[in-house]
């Protein structure tokens, strides 16, 4: 295409000529290669070259020849001449033939086949890719960011941003099968009942966008949205709490059938606390440290998770004792081993939170006592740098937050700021307490103690590690984790780690949120988790019970209006009659014929 | 005319370039084009490279007002302030300036027909119920209609817009289940999603409107040439809609011209809880998006609907009263 010939054209569907060929080898490598350029956003590239032979190397190679090939064009043109990976092989890809796919990893990296199962090694073929970087594509906005061609269960059919995306089933799809192995619960729920039929089960997806909660909380309990919000496993929790909170509405959702399914998702929230900070950190000599660490478990302790998810529902979960949630290898989370020993006791075979007696000591040991300095008897004045809107639910949190760290005679301030300064405070290493969190990209427990792994620190090196915790001892032990599969050795490496990271508190443990779905009673096959994104093939829409319900729960209620109707034409009745009274109306007040 | 409009059209390039310099500075007080760039990328692991290649890209790699690192003029022409400012007043809008926002000129186009639908018909309503409420209290002046009338007027115009969003969505979405709660369909489709937006919008404007002009109104019946009117047998709604409106219609020229802009532009507030993808839902994404490409050019086609707004209600001056002279 010449430049200018593209016109108004803003769709794909609008052009032609359509066209379709079988999926091989060669789209995967190319995929993989494609993550060496800095033209797209790709946040794993650091990752994969450390691991696909060649692929740092590819790199600096691309960079090269797109410089090249982008020589004496504006930068900041939207056009960029095609980028044909093709023409450079990468030593770790290659498709040796149609239907084979090699990839070569230094070393060995158990957590690939995560990766492997996530977007980013989704197949690109090269002409999409070259269809794309056609002039005029990226400003009316064709990309593959917006128009994806791939292989899976659904196409983009329409694309009005803001408003409207809608999805239809893929002709060619393979069809895959819809599992027919899950928990017992599962089975029980009947999410297995569509074992072996080809999926998906629904033609179109329609997504509507919506951004107020009010009006997308109100189509769902009008049967105007199946699902609230697909990508979200939250939406459930809300629901849950608008039950408890009025008999009515849980009266009402109870008779309309909702389904609100929960399970602990795989992400956990947490206060960690800056190890570079003066007061709060590692500290610098020996003492210092040991002086620090009691602080922070002082406060890990006062800090009273259990009463936090009891009171604030829609944060509902289970509180932490380590990093690591429920469902991983190598968590223990929710047995007595499991217990944070710094934080809690076993009793009666339940962890009980240890008493406040414990932390008000560790806090003196600290060298403040009744939350003091014991040299010169100023307070204890910590600052909880937090960002986003102070809403009232928010406001209530913060109230929350002060009182758990008065508890043990520490003053807590909090520094509310927007997320632009949070993470400048962040970046230079000023933040002292924070609130963070962590939602798994896999399920695997190195993908969660990686935040705590040193050469990750935010302030030092731009990882994920907020904290800036650094520990020999946990760092070595992550190095061997890293490549440890399942099993006894690296069971017995995670215990380690995560008694280091109990026994150092750079976080008080907050809780694992709960996932939990909103779905109406016509839809089938649903269940909340952040793992597995592509539910929407999995549902089974009863369409006929959603018209019937759909009918029945909104018939229109006019006798008001009417009601409003007659009011307003007696109003303009006796208004006509008083006018034409007064118009009759003499000077002295009496009415003439 | 001619003179005095060439002259409005000189001062009104002089506020654009206030009005522009004031959001470009206002803009990178708050933020950074790095900050930009973090939150456009989103995600985990962004990089310094990627920060990089964005701002290069969106041609946010220069200084902001002064390139000491160029010479001559160049010292103040290779700035993102001087690039973005004459592209504006190019009315080349560009890229917006997260990934997937695209073409700014193609999106204003698309989203203004979504807000005419919904501000057009509102102005018209707005301009007539008020006018027709404030004269219905002017005819019955002195009476207890005019009183509680009155009362009404002070008591909606009281009411947060966003109280009558709320109710109104509880009462004909959820209780009465009349209208739909939110959502928009483009054509004769969308009469039934923005019939509610309307009334509300209306009743939320109709107060403090009304109320403006009922004074204006009453000004005016206490003039001479109205006794005259009267005297001369004409009935009370002769005189009213003959003369009192006529020679009322400056203020209300003043009042209903001023919201011209916002036809175009759009209701920030309305169309955001009404799911209706016009450009004031576009300014609220781009405000939380940190979207400065947008931001700055929504600010500068308001002052521009502003500016062209009052040189348009200053001509309307000399039709409405013909002793009105522009020079």
């Amino acid at each position: 295409m010449k430049p200018g010939e593209i016109g108004e054209r803003r769709s794909p569907l609008q052009f032609e000529r359509q066209g379709t060929r079988e999926l091989v080898a060669e789209d995967f490598v190319y995929a993989i290669k494609r993550h060496a350029t800095t033209r797209i956003t790709t946040p794993i590239y650091g990752i994969f070259s450390e691991y696909v032979i060649g692929l740092k190397a590819y790199g600096d190679l691309i960079k090269a020849e797109d410089a090249k090939l982008r020589q004496g064009l504006d930068p900041a043109s939207l056009d960029k001449p095609f980028l044909d990976f093709r023409r450079w092989p990468l030593a770790g890809a290659s498709a040796p033939d149609k239907h084979t796919l090699r990839i070569r990893i230094a070393g060995k990296y158990p957590q690939w086949k995560y990766w492997m199962a996530m977007t980013f090694l989704a197949p690109v073929p090269w002409e999409a890719d070259a269809f794309y970087a056609q002039p005029g594509m990226a400003a009316n906005a064709m990309s593959l960011d917006i128009w994806p061609v791939g292989t899976g269960p659904y196409m983009m059919a329409e694309y009005v941003q803001d408003r409207r995306h809608v999805l239809k089933r893929n002709p060619n799809y393979r069809g895959v099968a819809y599992p027919c192995e899950g928990t017992p619960a599962d089975r029980a729920a009947g999410l297995l009942a569509d074992c072996g039929k080809p999926t998906p089960f629904i033609d179109t997806l329609v997504f509507q966008i919506e951004k107020e909660a009010v009006p997308l909380k109100a189509k769902f309990r009008q049967g105007y949205l199946d699902v609230p919000q697909i990508e979200r496993t939250d939406d459930g929790v809300e629901f849950q709490v608008d039950m408890q909170d009025s008999e009515s509405v849980k009266r009402e959702y109870t008779e309309k059938g909702f389904k609100f399914p929960s399970t602990v998702d795989l992400s956990s929230w947490f206060v960690g606390f800056n190890m570079l900070d003066p007061v709060i950190g590692r500290g610098d000599t020996p003492e210092q440290q040991a002086k620090n660490r009691k602080m922070r478990q002082a406060l890990s302790i006062a800090i009273d998770w259990e009463e936090f998810v009891r009171i604030f529902p829609k944060k509902g979960g289970e509180p932490a004792m380590g990093p690591l949630p429920a469902g991983l290898f190598g968590s223990r989370h929710g047995t007595v081993e499991g217990a944070n020993p710094v934080t809690h006791v076993v009793q009666d075979g339940k962890a009980v939170r240890r008493p406040l007696a414990d932390a008000k000591r560790l806090i003196a040991e600290a060298g403040y006592p009744e939350g003091r300095d014991a040299r010169t008897g100023q307070p204890l004045v910590l600052n909880y740098d937090f960002y986003g809107q102070a809403t009232p639910e928010r406001k209530a949190e913060f109230d929350w937050m002060i009182k758990q760290f008065a508890k043990i005679g520490v003053q807590l301030e909090i520094r509310a700021t927007d997320n632009n300064q949070f993470q400048d405070k962040v970046r230079k290493g000023k933040h002292q307490i924070f609130w963070s969190g962590w939602l798994a990209d896999y399920p695997d427990a190195e993908n969660f103690l990686f935040l705590l792994y040193g050469p990750n620190a935010k302030s030092r090196s731009d990882g994920e590690n907020t904290s800036n915790y650094e520990n020999p001892a946990f760092d070595k032990l992550y190095a061997q984790l890293k490549l440890l599969d399942d099993g006894p050795e690296k069971q017995k490496v995670i215990d380690e780690m995560v008694r280091i990271a109990q026994e150092d508190a750079p976080w008080t443990f907050g809780y694992f949120p709960y996932a939990s779905g909103a779905y109406q009673p016509w839809l089938h096959n649903a269940k909340p988790s952040i793992m597995v994104r592509d539910t929407g093939r999995y549902y089974r829409v009863d369409s006929a019970e959603r018209a019937r319900l759909q009918g029945e729960w909104n018939r229109p209620v006019w006798w008001p209006m009417i009601l409003i109707g007659l009011v307003l034409i007696a109003g303009i009745a006796w208004g006509r009659h008083a006018f034409r009274r007064r118009e009759r109306l003499n000077a002295r007040g009496e009415v003439v014929a | 005319m001619l003179a005095y409009i060439v002259r409005r059209i000189g001062y009104g390039v002089l506020v654009l370039l206030g009005v522009n310099l004031a959001t470009f500075i206002l803009f990178f007080t708050v933020n950074t084009p790095d900050d930009m760039a973090r939150l456009n990328i989103g995600g985990k692991r962004v990089t310094q490279e990627q920060i990089t290649k964005w701002r290069v890209e969106r041609g946010y790699d220069k200084p902001l007002y002064w390139n000491s690192g160029q010479q001559g003029s160049d010292q103040l022409t290779d700035t993102i302030f001087w690039e973005r400012s004459v592209s504006l007043f190019k009315l080349d809008f560009g890229r917006a300036d997260s990934e997937s926002a695209g073409d700014i000129g193609h999106q204003v186009a698309t989203r203004m027909v979504a807000s005419l639908q919904l501000a057009l018909p509102l102005f018209a309503l707005q301009v007539i119920v008020s006018t027709l409420f404030a004269l219905m209290l002017v005819m019955f002046r002195h009476t207890r209609l005019d009183f509680w009338g009155v009362v009404l007027c002070v008591l909606m115009l009281s009411i947060s817009s966003l109280f009558y969003i709320i109710v109104g969505q509880f009462v004909f979405s959820k209780m009465l289940r009349l209208a739909p709660i939110s959502g928009y369909a483009p054509g004769l489709d969308s009469v039934k999603f923005l019939l509610l937006p309307i009334a509300l919008s209306l009743l939320a404007r109709l107060g403090g409107e009304a109320r403006l002009y009922r004074a204006m109104f009453l000004e005016e019946t206490s003039k001479d040439y109205v006794r005259t009117a009267r005297a001369k047998g004409l009935s009370e709604p002769e005189v009213l809609r003959r003369h009192v409106l006529r020679n009322a219609l400056i203020p209300i020229i003043t009042s209903a011209g001023s919201y011209l802009p916002y036809v175009f532009l759009g209701s920030l507030v309305f169309e955001s809880f009404f799911g209706i993808p016009g450009l004031g839902a576009y300014v609220i994404d781009a405000i939380s998006g940190q979207d400065f490409a947008i931001v700055r050019t929504m600010v500068f086609l308001g002052s521009v609907l502003y500016i062209a707004t009052y040189i348009v209600i200053d001509i309307a001056y000399t039709w409405a009263d013909p002793r009105v002279r522009l020079a």
